[in-house]
């Protein structure tokens, strides 16, 4: 008789291998959300031939895990993930077979042999490129002055779970100005601040900060953030 | 993304900065793997392909799958595609004076040669009037400039484009492969030919072939009474019929090859092969199955070869192994088979839509699921009593039924999924009734075999809908009130029953929508008057039903046909004669009038009707009409071998 539900389904063999992938999410790519990314890369590994690992169980899915992941409308520099491989391979040739079946905008980076220790640990901070468009520098000086003078600004964004109030200041460790657009360096807390909660508090601080356009928002760098000096170590390095 | 650097500009730096404002902006960003850009002045003839749905529907259609692909494959010819955007994306469109644009280059869709829409179903209607507006293209055919798109119309409901013919320059009726290559040539020839005789000039060329539906060149006359007296051409040179085409050897038409793989999540996440196009079963209700005879199955060969192709393409893990009745083709066996052994080991997952109540259909089931988790299975037994089944020629008897489900729990299938219909025509609440005491016997029977109490069984229920070229196209639709108090029925007998009901799930909708579907399906020219009256109202995305409103078409039914001798119900409830002229007996599906009134006089005495894959030709007049023949096998093939994959290995 044929297996049923009831028995144990087939067990996969464990990983051999962990890469860990730097990607980029560019251009209008950068509208893709967290979900469809991962729906398109586990397309894109099966497309490359990339030899994955899977997960036991009913529905087996390939061992990805996924570093923190940018906001939707957010592009980036620096993404991270990791991958389990069934068989050694060259990180190389899978960072050109993985960035040449992406769809375009998808773009992989780097791919190296993942060093001990959790993604996360290693992903502690980010520095963020804003951009926007029709407002002048010295409104962005006032504002950023405005805020990062205060201790805390506490700012409103909709959650899965509804409304939620945090505190848009204390994971904010440095802001600069640069050609009209916002440099911030954001540490990773809980709960999360991300760029728009940066703006968000902006705006509290300082009502001439109203952005027309909305901002394009870009990851630059991602890795172990030094809170003193604000530099930010690229994860395995 | 490559830069298209010649044709209209691109409309995305004024789309951009709205995307961050509405909801799931990635369906209107294009660059979807295998989606195809061509510059605009190196190609000759350009189409603009619409599923007027929302792009989570729109995009694993089929029909635009395909014909984006055979368009595309010749160099003077482009094809991109737009979809239906949402109420949030229209407004902002509307704020800021963004036209309806294509995905693939962000084209104005104003700027193509065609625009064709391709309806599943008739609650597309409101989204075409709103993908015109916003391309500045005015609604009615008439209002159309010299240089505005030619709006055609496909798809099974353009079997009856009636009701929309205000609306469409032409209309095709059937497959869409060759004909839309025909179309694209008489356009070619007539830009050739200094585009003689203006817009037209080309619907008449297009009309002349006898391939092509130009509503305009049709002059539709009333009866007192309200009922059609006569449709005719009003010029030389137009045909008095239209008929459908057929693409006869599947075979030399293996489309979807590269099928686009969005970034966006879709309703159908998966890599699908037409088995086979056609059905001979004969049912009644089923305008599919009507309107795309004869049967004509794809080989095993090709199935496989598209299989691994799709799948190296795409890079899906799922692969759907689609027609309307898949366990018919003659060599399912083996194809299913053969494909299990190619893919076992590996994470592709086979599907068959398992429709058939058959216990073959539980022996494929589980070949294709060798390892994998055996949740549900679906069956259509459709009527809840013999009698019913009978009158919509349904063979399945109680027992077939009771037999196949227990082959389905026993083999560890968990739960049986059934869909029936209500408001057929002769139902009685008996027979409505009857389908909880069949999904009763479904448990008992699930229980007794399985040894286990959690298996469960979940009744799907649909209203009825007369559709034009079936036998029932002159049966008088079942009112709302009717088929929602035998639902009600049903669910008292169902929950009241403590033993079961918590082991059957039900699943049904009010019956309103139907009657809206109904109006829409069998509607003549008035109709349009009505569409558009909706479409003024804010009437959107009709087949979903947060969108829907009934109370908005009624009204609007009842205002524009103030006055008028007909109604909602002379549209719906009202049975039609053998001597009344249909809005659509001028367009040809191939079936023999006489033959569809015998079967429906069949259907009234409860004769059955074998199918003629197996039995002799019943003269259903498609095969001599259109000149087709059925195409079955067995071929005797067998699957070819795979080559190996990439290496990616360390080198050492």
């Amino acid at each position: 008789m044929a297996p049923t539900s009831r028995t144990q389904p087939e067990q996969h063999p464990p990983p051999v291998q962990w890469l860990r992938v730097k990607y980029a999410k560019r251009g209008r790519a950068r509208f893709t959300s967290h979900r469809d990314f991962g729906r398109a890369f586990e397309r894109s590994l099966r497309r490359a031939g990339v030899p994955m690992a899977y997960s036991s169980g009913f529905s087996p899915h390939p061992r990805i895990s996924y570093g923190n992941a940018a906001p939707t409308g957010a592009a980036s520099e620096a993404e991270y993930l990791e991958i389990g491989l069934v068989a050694m391979c060259d990180p190389d040739k899978v960072r050109d077979a993985l960035d040449a079946s992406l769809p375009p905008g998808l773009d992989v980076i780097e791919v190296v042999a993942a060093t001990h220790g959790a993604l996360a640990d290693e992903l502690t901070g980010s520095r963020w490129q804003v951009e926007l468009p029709g407002l002048p520098a010295a409104t962005l000086k006032t504002a950023v002055e405005a805020f990062l003078a205060t201790d805390a600004v506490p700012v409103q964004r909709m959650t899965k779970t509804g409304m939620r109030e945090f505190d848009s200041r204390t994971s904010v460790v440095k802001i600069d100005v640069e050609n009209a657009r916002l440099i911030v360096t954001l540490a990773h807390q809980i709960p999360l601040v991300r760029p728009d909660d940066v703006l968000a508090g902006l705006r509290s601080a300082s009502p001439a900060f109203a952005p027309i356009d909305p901002p394009v928002v870009t990851r630059l760098a991602q890795g172990r953030l030094d809170l003193e000096s604000g530099t930010i170590t690229e994860p395995g390095r | 993304m490559s830069m298209i650097a010649t044709g209209p500009p691109s409309v995305f730096p004024r789309l951009e900065p709205l995307l961050p404002r509405v909801s799931k902006p990635i369906q209107y960003v294009g660059g979807e793997l295998n989606s195809v850009t061509k510059e605009w002045e190196a190609v000759e003839v350009r189409w603009c392909l619409s599923y007027p749905d929302a792009y989570e529907v729109g995009l694993p259609n089929q029909g635009i799958a395909i014909l984006y692909e055979v368009l595309n494959e010749h160099d003077w010819i482009l094809a991109e595609r737009t979809y239906a955007v949402w109420p949030d994306m229209e407004a902002l469109m509307r704020e800021h004076a963004v036209p309806q644009f294509t995905l693939d280059s962000h084209r104005p869709v104003g700027e193509f040669d065609v625009f064709g829409l391709s309806f599943a179903t008739e609650l597309g209607y409101t989204n075409m009037l709103t993908a015109l507006d916003l391309a500045g293209i005015p609604i009615h055919a008439h209002d159309r400039r010299e240089h505005d798109p030619i709006v055609l119309a496909g798809g099974h409901a353009a079997f009856n484009p009636e009701p929309i013919a205000d609306f469409l320059d032409a209309a095709v009726l059937g497959d869409g492969e060759e004909i839309a290559l025909t179309i694209s040539a008489a356009i070619r020839e007539w830009k050739a030919d200094g585009r003689t005789g203006g817009r037209d000039g080309l619907l008449l060329r297009l009309a002349a072939g006898g391939g092509v539906y130009v509503p305009k060149f049709y002059d539709v006359d009333y009866l007192p009474d309200g009922r059609i007296h006569r449709v005719a051409p009003n010029r030389g040179g137009v045909p008095f019929r239209v008929s459908k085409h057929t693409v006869m050897d599947l075979d030399n038409w293996p489309y979807p090859k590269k099928p686009l793989v969005p970034l966006a999540e879709t309703v159908h996440e998966r890599y699908a092969v037409e088995i086979f196009r056609g059905c001979t079963r004969g049912c009644r209700f089923c305008q599919a199955g009507m309107i795309t005879r004869p049967v004509r199955e794809r080989s095993i060969e090709v199935i496989g070869e598209m299989v691994q192709r799709g799948i190296e393409t795409t890079g899906l893990e799922e692969v759907g192994l689609l027609s309307l009745s898949s366990s018919d083709h003659s060599e399912i066996g083996e194809i299913t088979r053969q494909l299990a052994d190619r893919y076992e080991g590996s994470n592709i997952s086979l599907s068959l839509p398992s429709t058939r109540v058959d216990a073959f259909n539980v022996d494929l089931a589980n070949e294709l699921s060798r390892n994998g988790r055996r949740s549900g299975l679906t069956f259509a037994p459709e009527g809840g009593t013999e009698r019913m089944r009978k009158v919509i020629n349904k063979m399945v008897t109680e027992d077939d039924l009771v037999r196949t489900v227990a082959a389905a729990y026993s083999h560890g299938w968990r739960q049986v999924k059934l869909y029936f219909m209500c408001g057929l025509p002769t139902e009685t609440d008996e027979d409505v009734l009857a389908i909880a005491k069949l999904a009763k016997r479904v448990i008992a029977t699930g229980r007794e075999v399985s040894g286990r109490r959690d298996i469960r069984c979940t009744v799907s229920i649909g209203g009825f809908v007369p559709k034009p070229h079936t036998p029932f196209q002159w049966t008088a639709q079942c009112d709302h009130e009717t088929v929602d108090a035998r639902l009600g029925k049903l669910r008292d007998a169902i929950r009241g029953d403590r033993q079961y009901s918590r082991a059957i799930g039900f699943r049904y909708h009010d019956g309103k929508p139907s009657v809206i579907e109904g109006l829409l399906s069998r509607g003549d020219r008035r109709v349009g008057e009505i569409i558009e009256a909706v479409w003024r109202d804010g009437g959107r995305f009709d087949g979903w039903s947060e969108h829907f409103s009934y109370e908005r078409w009624a009204a609007c039914t009842e205002q524009c046909l103030a006055g008028s001798v007909v109604d909602l119900d002379w549209y719906t409830t009202r049975e039609r004669d053998y001597a009344e002229v249909l809005p659509w007996d001028h367009l040809d599906a191939g079936l023999d009038r006489e033959w569809l009134w015998e079967d429906w006089q069949d259907a009234l005495d409860e004769v059955e009707v074998p199918d003629c894959r197996w039995t002799p030709c019943f003269e259903c007049g498609v095969c001599p009409e259109l000149d087709t023949t059925i195409q079955i096998g067995p071929t005797g093939r067998k699957l070819l071998p795979l080559t190996p994959v990439a290496d990616l290995s360390k080198t050492r």
